[in-house]
C-alpha cells in the first residue's frame, strides 16, 4: 500500500460501475451489471466528487472545507488506493 | 425497514414465450397453460412502485424478453426512474440495431446465454441454430459500448469444456462470466439424470475456473455457482426468503425466486390486483418462510441458519416433500440420502442417450407434462 495516488491525479467512476444516491437506502450506491455496493457516507462523499475533472488535491479542499479542517487527507489516499485496487474509479 | 429486507433486486419475467428449448429452463415446467401476460400499462405501475420500494437492480427476463414488442418502452420508464436496468437474453431476436436502440433509451447491461462453447453441443441444447448469432450478437453488445455478462448453464454435457467456456468468453470481451451450475428444479429436474455432472467432473470444472479467476482477474470476473449436490451446506437461496428479491412472472403473480410458485398451500399475490408494497410487506406469501420462525429441526436450532437461511425451500419441497424442511443438500437433515442417492445413480449411470432422453422445454412438452 501507499504511494499510487499522486495529488495531480484526476479519477472518475469507472465503468461497469455507476454511482447513484439511493434515498431507500439514505446511502451513495455503486452498481454494476447484476449487483450493488452500499456505501458507507464518507466513501460516497469522496466517489461523488470523482467526476473526472477534479484533481485528488481539489477534492481534499472540497472535503476539508466541507467537514471544516478535519485532517482527513490520509484516509482519503488510503480510501481512493482501495477504490482504485477494486475498480470502481479509474486515472483519466 | 432496512437493506436486510428489501426488494433491491426486482426481476421482471416480461413472458414465458421462447424460441429456444434448453431442458434445464428455470421456467415452470407447465407454463404453457399459464394466464395472459401482463399488459404495458401494468408493467409500468410495477416498475414505478418497485422503484419506490427501493429496488434498483431490474432485470427484464423471460422467456426471451426481446419477444415483447414493448421491451423498449419498458426500458425506457425503467431508466428514467433510475434503475440499473439488465436484459437477460439468449441474443435471439436482437440485431445491431436495437442493441444500439437499448442503449440510446438507457439499457445499462446485456447479460447473454450461451449453451456451449462450440456450435453443435450449443445448437443441440438450444433447439436451433442459434450459436453464430450470438456469438455477432455477444460481439455487438461489446462495440455498442455495455458491460457484458455471458452466462453459461453447466451440465454433465458441457461440464468438461469450462476452459473452452472461458477461453470463448475472454475472445468475446465478457466483463463477467457465469458458470451457473444446473438448479436442479422444473425442467432440469426432469432431465437430472441426464444432466447432472459427476463429482470427479465437478471438482475439475471448478479447478480450471480458479485457475482462469487467478490468472484473468484484472480482465474478467469469473463466477462458479456452487454445485450443490456435491456440497454438505445448502446454498443460501435468493440471499433468503422476501430479503432482497421479487420476481413479477408473465401474467402478474409476483414471487420470492422464480420457482416458488410449486409450493403447495400458498396463495400468490398478483401486481393485477395488489401494490407492490402489500405484495413485498404483507402479503401472506412472502412472509411464509421469512426469518426463522417457520423452521423445524435440524435447522431451528442450527448455529449456521442465519448463513443459508435453511437452503431452498423448492428443493425441500421437491425432495423431501415439506417445504419448512431443512435443504436435503444439507447433510444434517435427514432426508440428505435422497441427494447421495441421485448422486450414487449418476456415478453408476452408463452414457445416456443422446438422442431422445431429455424432455426439451417447449409448449408440447410442457402439455404433456402438466
Amino acid at each position: 500500500m501507499g504511494g499510487k495516488i499522486e495529488k495531480t491525479m484526476i479519477f472518475g467512476i469507472a465503468s461497469p460501475y455507476r454511482l447513484q444516491w439511493e434515498d431507500a437506502q439514505d446511502s451513495y450506491v455503486l452498481l454494476y451489471p447484476e449487483g450493488m455496493v452500499t456505501l458507507n457516507r464518507s466513501a460516497g462523499e469522496i466517489l461523488q466528487l470523482c467526476d473526472h475533472t477534479s484533481t485528488v488535491s481539489e477534492i481534499l479542499t472540497q472535503l476539508g472545507d466541507k467537514f471544516q479542517g478535519a485532517d482527513i487527507e490520509a484516509d482519503v489516499l488510503e480510501f481512493l488506493e482501495i477504490a482504485l485496487a477494486r475498480g470502481w474509479i479509474s486515472n483519466e | 425497514m432496512n437493506n436486510s429486507h428489501r426488494p433491491l433486486w426486482l426481476l421482471a419475467e416480461l413472458t414465458y414465450a421462447c424460441p429456444l428449448q434448453c431442458p434445464y429452463c428455470s421456467n415452470p415446467v407447465d407454463y404453457a397453460s399459464h394466464g395472459r401476460e401482463l399488459d404495458t400499462d401494468t408493467w409500468l405501475r410495477v416498475l414505478r412502485e418497485a422503484r419506490a420500494l427501493g429496488s434498483v437492480q431490474l432485470g427484464f427476463s423471460g422467456g426471451e424478453p426481446l419477444v415483447r414488442n414493448d421491451l423498449e418502452i419498458l426500458l425506457r420508464e425503467a431508466a428514467s426512474l433510475g434503475f440499473y436496468t439488465n436484459l437477460i437474453t439468449s441474443g435471439v431476436g436482437m440485431d445491431n440495431d436495437r442493441i444500439k436502440n437499448f442503449r440510446e433509451l438507457g439499457l445499462d447491461h446485456i447479460q447473454i446465454s450461451f449453451q456451449a462453447p462450440e456450435r453443435e453441443l450449443n445448437d443441440y441444447y438450444a433447439g436451433s441454430a442459434v450459436f453464430d448469432h450470438k456469438l455477432s450478437m455477444a460481439r455487438a453488445v461489446k462495440e455498442n459500448g455495455y458491460p457484458m455478462v455471458l452466462c453459461f448453464v453447466i451440465h454433465r454435457d458441457n461440464i468438461d469444456r469450462v476452459e473452452d467456456i472461458i477461453r470463448l468468453a475472454l475472445e468475446l470481451k465478457a466483463d463477467y462470466l457465469e458458470l451457473a451450475t444446473t438448479q436442479y428444479q422444473g425442467w432440469a429436474l426432469i432431465n437430472r439424470d441426464h444432466l447432472l455432472p459427476g463429482k470427479e467432473q465437478v471438482e475439475q470444472a471448478e479447478r480450471v475456473a480458479h485457475e482462469y479467476q487467478n490468472r484473468y482477474q484484472d480482465r474478467i470476473k469469473i463466477y462458479f455457482v456452487v454445485a450443490d449436490y456435491y456440497e454438505n451446506r445448502p446454498k443460501a437461496c435468493m440471499n433468503g426468503w422476501g430479503r432482497t428479491a421479487l420476481v413479477v412472472s408473465p401474467d402478474g403473480t409476483a414471487l420470492p425466486c422464480h420457482s416458488a410458485r410449486i409450493l403447495p398451500g400458498i396463495e400468490w399475490p398478483n401486481v393485477g390486483n395488489h401494490t407492490m408494497e402489500w405484495i413485498w410487506e404483507s402479503s401472506p406469501g412472502f412472509n411464509r418462510f421469512r426469518g426463522d420462525d417457520w423452521m423445524k429441526e435440524p435447522c431451528k436450532s442450527c448455529s449456521e441458519k442465519s448463513v443459508d437461511f435453511g437452503g431452498c425451500r423448492c428443493q425441500a419441497y421437491l425432495l423431501t416433500g415439506d417445504p419448512s424442511n431443512a435443504d436435503p443438500v444439507c447433510d444434517k437433515s435427514p432426508f440428505h440420502h435422497v441427494i447421495l442417492e441421485s448422486t450414487a445413480r449418476r456415478e453408476s449411470a452408463a452414457e445416456p442417450d443422446q438422442t431422445g432422453a431429455m424432455f426439451f422445454r417447449n409448449p408440447k412438452n410442457s402439455d404433456k407434462l402438466s
